[in-house]
């Protein structure tokens, strides 16, 4: 029975039969592999790594590290606070340490946190070696790094942003933050997104292609659902915020006025950005940490999970729901109060598929029989803590309510009961749970108890009372209240509390790293847990499986059992006899085996790439505008090199993956991961497109400000131009469809090609004679801002496509392409429709504008 | 029922809470229309969740009683769904219900709120269409309702009067409205509630209510038609 690529309706058993490889020694397919996978040695080899669980540790430690700078600054904010005259920290100071706090904790701690389990656990809980694309883990550890520095050195130097973590403007503009303590927030934290948004590319495509063959999407774990989840809100939740962020840079870069309410800019259009991004965000942060905990229960309850399909369910509700809710951080705005009362409603809505998750977990122990191990505890502690900070959060979606509320103590509360009861907790559970795979050892028991006890009494000490202080007056973000004496005693409680919670937040490090290093080894799959991640041993090999798990491994009771028969190499693709980084790639819904992919291998790219990204964000930050430009250069060079190395020189002979199973390599096959990334990608360009359509749409109709001056030129200019460049982008676009159709020979593909980069640089000269002599000046008014970034977005886009053209062209002048391969073709192509349709979508908004005006 | 409700709330608190409650900027302590109904829905979503938590961590520890047989559709669709629900439409209506009765609707006299770096700057009409203006205090009239049109002059700042009424943001560029009332002359506590830059800990007001026999020569008084 053999199984055909194009996955013919087999029936599991019978496919599953296909799987079994004769066994072979162990320890040599371990040799074989490791030389292939591990990471290169010394600090060189520590800095080409691309390896998911390097990769992904890196992430987890590094934010763990943030999260303890974060702490730092919340006790310098309790030790101001505990007195009514504040300890030591003038005004200036104070608020640079809150807003540092607030944005390392959301920016620098949770997202990366979360980031990194993902990148440490997918591969191993898909049956898979690594992470779609290996050497874009490596690139966004690197940005996150360099831009989590740049805020670091900032806040050393004196210089840390100081408007508040949510930077409403003006406060945050040129004319109330003169020097660069804004920008350092609006360029450290875009960069840091950065690696958020490659990090979801890489989740989205990993979940969606590298599954366990025979792994339905309904058979995946609910870790993986969850993350998916997250990871698609990431996709459409980040573009709002780094489009904001690139405005208000702009506006305080170049006095383009977006922002500014004289000429006709609006304030409120950043808060709609960035909650557009603000609330989704919470729910990024919050789905991962649900997913731990719906790992986590039914294994410690030795039971099934209660209501797999409701939670998938709830969570796509969450995913679809929690970007209609963002103006409940609006509600003292002004809206009209009808308004109001829809956002409302969505915001309490949005309650029920969480307490249809709460409700599961709870059934699932109801009908197992838990456990009170460690990991059980900080969930105990989660269900406490998230279930009280849940109905706060219902408070304060009831309108009137949240008027009284907003922006004080209570709100503070209400934030750190979720956050700190709906992520640190659970995040504790997990790394209790996996700290045995990750460090191969057991904890040393008694130190983790105390440490959650401490936790606990100390949040609750800390923020239960915070709710009051706030009720009874007390606004966030002040640093002395020399007038409110009433509010001195609950401030003490709160901060000495504060200072018992740190202790056990110590006691855990503490914990963690002693078990890492005296305690004892631990045995393969110590918890007796169903998913693939326990399938291996402990600390997990480089490439995790000795051979992959096939449909009649995955979906059973208990995967240490799986381990032996895949370390003897009786899965799909033992070893690694062809010396590459071999994994398979299966199809979306039902993971058929569709091809081999070959992953790169260790590299220091990545890091040269995001250090040459860096250089492009400190010239911006210290004014340098044209130099910035020129550093693009690099920044293109090392792109180039990067899908440079994504090329096969040579054909490459399909692979036996089992016993009469033939697989192509991924260079013959149309639907690659990266055309899956790239699909991602666009996804989320999309969103960034959106939102700066939205921008203009509400700056025309909702903001009051003073209309815009005449348009320069004429409409008939500005029409022949338009046409005239959309034209010569058809031309540009049609190109590489028709090449797709059938490659003619080496010599015409280059001339079609050829023409069509021409074509391209014929759009932008048409953008550029628009913008010079058609458009009006942007620092005008804040329309005519909003079309020049529009125009200058579509530019960014064309100016891509060339690129696109000339990497195809140089392809062809190497001989690499033909019609069994088409290099970067598809790619190009689909690159170039997406220009073509922002293109189109751009110059009607302007046109509707132009006759509006 | 309602003022069972509030000493039920005001009963089950300790001493410490009592005492606060009476802050010069408690919400809790309530001065006026608004204030008051705010306050009366914080002690009954007080006592509702105190329930709820009790409810949810009763079921949790009921959970390590042993294993037992579960319906699946029980705990989703009857516990996670419908009763969730039923509660939330219950918050939603009385939320609704409670905001539209804090709106301006009818007339009311109409004063102004100018918000700066860091000051606050309010003017009411006096006779023959000149402008008084008063800095840092804000005169009303007792038992009348007011309406404020809130506004800035530089940044974003909040006007927040916690025994009178709600908040409303001072946007640069905008007008917002907001009703106050006291029920009582005396002087009301405010401050700014939007984190306004250095200035902001300090960034208060008062708003005074008298009475209409002892109102201040200096200050005019203009009835909500003329004020138009
Ligand atoms: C380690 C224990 C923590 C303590 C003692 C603590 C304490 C505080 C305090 C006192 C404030 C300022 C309130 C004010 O401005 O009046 C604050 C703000 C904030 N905290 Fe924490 N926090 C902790 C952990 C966290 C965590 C884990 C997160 C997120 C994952 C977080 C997110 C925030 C945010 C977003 C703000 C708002 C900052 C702003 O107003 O711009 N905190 N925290
Ligand atoms: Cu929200
Ligand atoms: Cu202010």
């Amino acid at each position: 029975m053999t199984v055909t690529p194009q996955g013919s309706d087999t029936d599991q058993n019978a496919s599953s039969q296909t799987a079994a490889n004769l066994p072979q020694p162990a320890l040599r397919l371990h040799w074989e592999l490791d030389r292939v996978w591990r990471n290169d040695r010394g600090l060189r080899g520590q800095l080409r790594a691309v390896n998911h669980s390097t990769v992904g540790l890196r992430f987890m430690c590094t934010s763990l590290i943030f999260f303890g700078i974060g702490g730092i600054l919340a006790m310098l904010i309790r030790t101001q606070l505990a007195t009514r005259e504040g300890a030591f920290l003038d005004t200036e100071l104070y608020n640079q340490i809150f807003t540092m706090h607030g944005t390392i904790m959301m920016f620098l701690f949770a997202i990366p946190m979360l980031e990194g389990l993902a990148m440490y656990l997918l591969p191993k809980m898909l049956g898979t070696r690594d992470m779609a694309f290996p050497r874009l883990s490596s690139f966004g550890y690197w940005c996150f790094l360099f831009g989590g520095l740049i805020l670091l050195v900032a806040m050393f130097a004196g210089v840390a942003p100081r408007d508040g973590w949510f930077m409403y403007t003006p406060l945050s503009s040129s004319a109330y933050s003169p020097g660069i303590n804004a920008d350092v927030w609006l360029l450290g934290v875009t960069f840091v997104e950065i690696s958020a948004l490659a990090a979801a590319v890489e989740i989205t495509v990993t979940i969606l292609r590298m599954r366990a063959p025979g792994m339905k999407l309904t058979d995946m774990p609910l870790f993986v659902w969850y993350i998916l989840g997250a990871a698609a809100m990431m996709l459409a939740g980040f573009p709002p915020l780094i489009a904001g962020s690139v405005l208000l840079e702009m506006e305080r870069a170049f006095d383009w006025p977006f922002f500014d309410p004289e000429r006709g800019g609006d304030p409120l259009l950043w808060q709609h950005l960035f909650w557009l991004f603000g609330h989704p965000e919470v729910y990024i942060i919050f789905l991962p940490a649900a997913g731990v905990i719906s790992t986590i229960i039914p294994v410690l309850s030795r039971t099934r999970i209660l209501g797999y399909g409701a939670i998938v369910a709830s969570i796509l509700g969450l995913v679809f729901l929690s970007f209609g809710l963002w103006v409940h951080h609006m509600f003292t705005v002004g809206i009209p109060h009808m308004a109001l009362a829809f956002f409302s409603a969505a915001s309490l809505l949005v309650a029920v598929p969480t307490a249809v998750q709460v409700f599961a977990w709870i059934g699932t122990m109801w009908k197992g029989r838990p456990q009170l191990q460690l990991p059980m505890l900080y969930i105990l502690g989660f269900f406490f803590t998230f279930v009280m900070g849940g109905l706060t959060g219902v408070m304060l979606a009831i309108v009137p309510f949240n008027w009284q509320v907003h922006d004080t103590a209570f709100v503070t509360a209400h934030l750190h009961y979720v956050l700190i009861g709906g992520f640190v907790f659970p995040m504790m559970a997990g790394l209790t749970y996996w700290l045995p795979m990750i460090t191969g050892r057991q904890r040393i028991k008694g130190i983790g108890e105390l440490a959650f006890w401490t936790i606990l009494i100390g949040f609750h000490g800390t923020f239960f009372i915070m709710h009051l202080t706030g009720l009874i007056g007390m606004p966030r973000r002040i640093d002395v209240y020399p007038d409110n004496p009433e509010w001195g005693l609950l401030n003490l409680v709160s901060s000495v509390f504060g200072f018992i919670m740190t202790i056990g937040f110590a006691l855990f490090a503490l914990g963690a790293i002693l078990q890492a290093w005296l305690g004892k080894r631990t045995a393969r799959d110590p918890w007796k847990a169903p998913t693939l991640d326990w399938a291996m041993a402990l600390p997990p090999p480089s490439y995790n499986f000795a051979s992959l798990p096939g449909p009649a491994i995955t979906g059973m009771e208990d995967a240490g059992k799986a381990a032996l028969p895949l370390a003897r190499g009786e899965g799909m693709l033992p070893g690694a006899p062809r010396g590459r980084r071999e994994v398979l790639v299966t199809s979306v819904g039902e993971a058929r085996m569709e091809h081999v992919a070959i992953l790169p291998s260790n590299t220091a790219v990545p890091l040269f790439l995001a250090a040459a990204v860096g250089v492009f964000v400190l010239l911006m930050l210290f004014g340098l505008y044209h130099a910035a430009l020129v550093s693009l250069m690099p920044v293109l060079w090392l792109v180039w090199r990067w899908a440079r190395n994504m090329v096969s020189q040579s054909a490459i002979p399909p692979v036996h993956v089992a016993p009469g199973v033939l697989l192509p390599v991924h260079y013959d096959c149309p639907n690659t991961l990266t055309s899956t990334g790239l699909r991602c990608f666009l996804f989320a360009n999309g969103t960034f497109f959106a939102s700066l359509v939205f921008g203009l749409a509400f700056l025309s109709l909702v903001s009051p400000g003073p209309p815009p001056p005449e348009p320069a030129g004429t409409f008939a200019a500005r029409a022949v131009i338009i046409m005239f460049g959309l034209l010569a982008l058809v031309l540009a676009s049609v190109v590489p469809g028709r090449l797709l159709q059938k490659v003619p020979s080496r010599a015409v593909t280059g001339r079609l090609v050829l023409f069509s980069l021409a074509a391209n640089l014929i759009t932008l000269l048409a953008a550029g004679g628009l913008a010079l002599w058609q458009m009006e000046d942007p620092t005008v008014h804040a329309r005519g801002a909003v079309q020049a970034a529009l125009l200058g977005y579509v530019c960014l886009h064309v100016f891509i496509s060339g690129v696109f053209s000339a990497f195809v062209l140089d392809q062809n002048r190497r001989g690499e392409v033909s019609a069994d391969r088409l290099g970067a073709l598809r790619h190009w192509k689909l690159w170039q429709a997406f220009t073509m349709a922002i293109a189109v979508l751009s110059s009607a908004v302007i046109f509707a504008q132009g006759v509006s005006i | 029922m309602v003022s069972l409700v509030k000493r039920a709330g005001s009963v089950s608190v300790p001493l410490l809470v009592v005492s606060a409650c009476s802050s010069p900027l408690s919400a809790l302590n309530p001065a006026g229309p608004a204030a008051d109904a705010i306050s009366i829905l914080w002690w009954i979503f007080l006592i509702g969740a105190g329930v709820l938590t009790l409810f949810v961590m009763c079921l949790i520890a009921i959970s390590f009683g042993g294993p037992r047989q579960v319906s699946e559709r029980r705990w989703t669709v009857g516990l996670g769904v419908g009763f969730s629900l039923v509660i939330l439409s219950g918050l939603l209506v009385s939320g609704i219900a409670v905001g539209e009765r804090l709106l301006p609707k009818e007339d009311a006299i109409v004063v102004h709120a100018h918000a700066r770096q860091w000051s606050w700057t309010f003017s009411q009409p006096g006779p023959g269409g000149v402008w008084v203006e008063t800095e840092r205090d804000l005169h009303i009239p007792a038992g009348q309702p007011v309406d404020v049109r809130v506004t800035s002059g530089d940044v974003i700042h909040s006007f927040w009067v916690p025994r009178l009424a709600g908040k409303i943001d001072a946007i640069p560029g905008r007008e917002n409205v907001l009703r106050i009332e006291a029920d009582r002359p005396g002087i009301y506590e405010g401050r700014c509630a939007e984190f306004c830059g250095l200035g902001y800990s300090g960034h208060r007001f008062r708003v005074i209510a008298h009475s209409l026999d002892d109102w201040p020569e200096s200050i005019p008084l203009i009835p909500a038609e003329e004020a138009e």
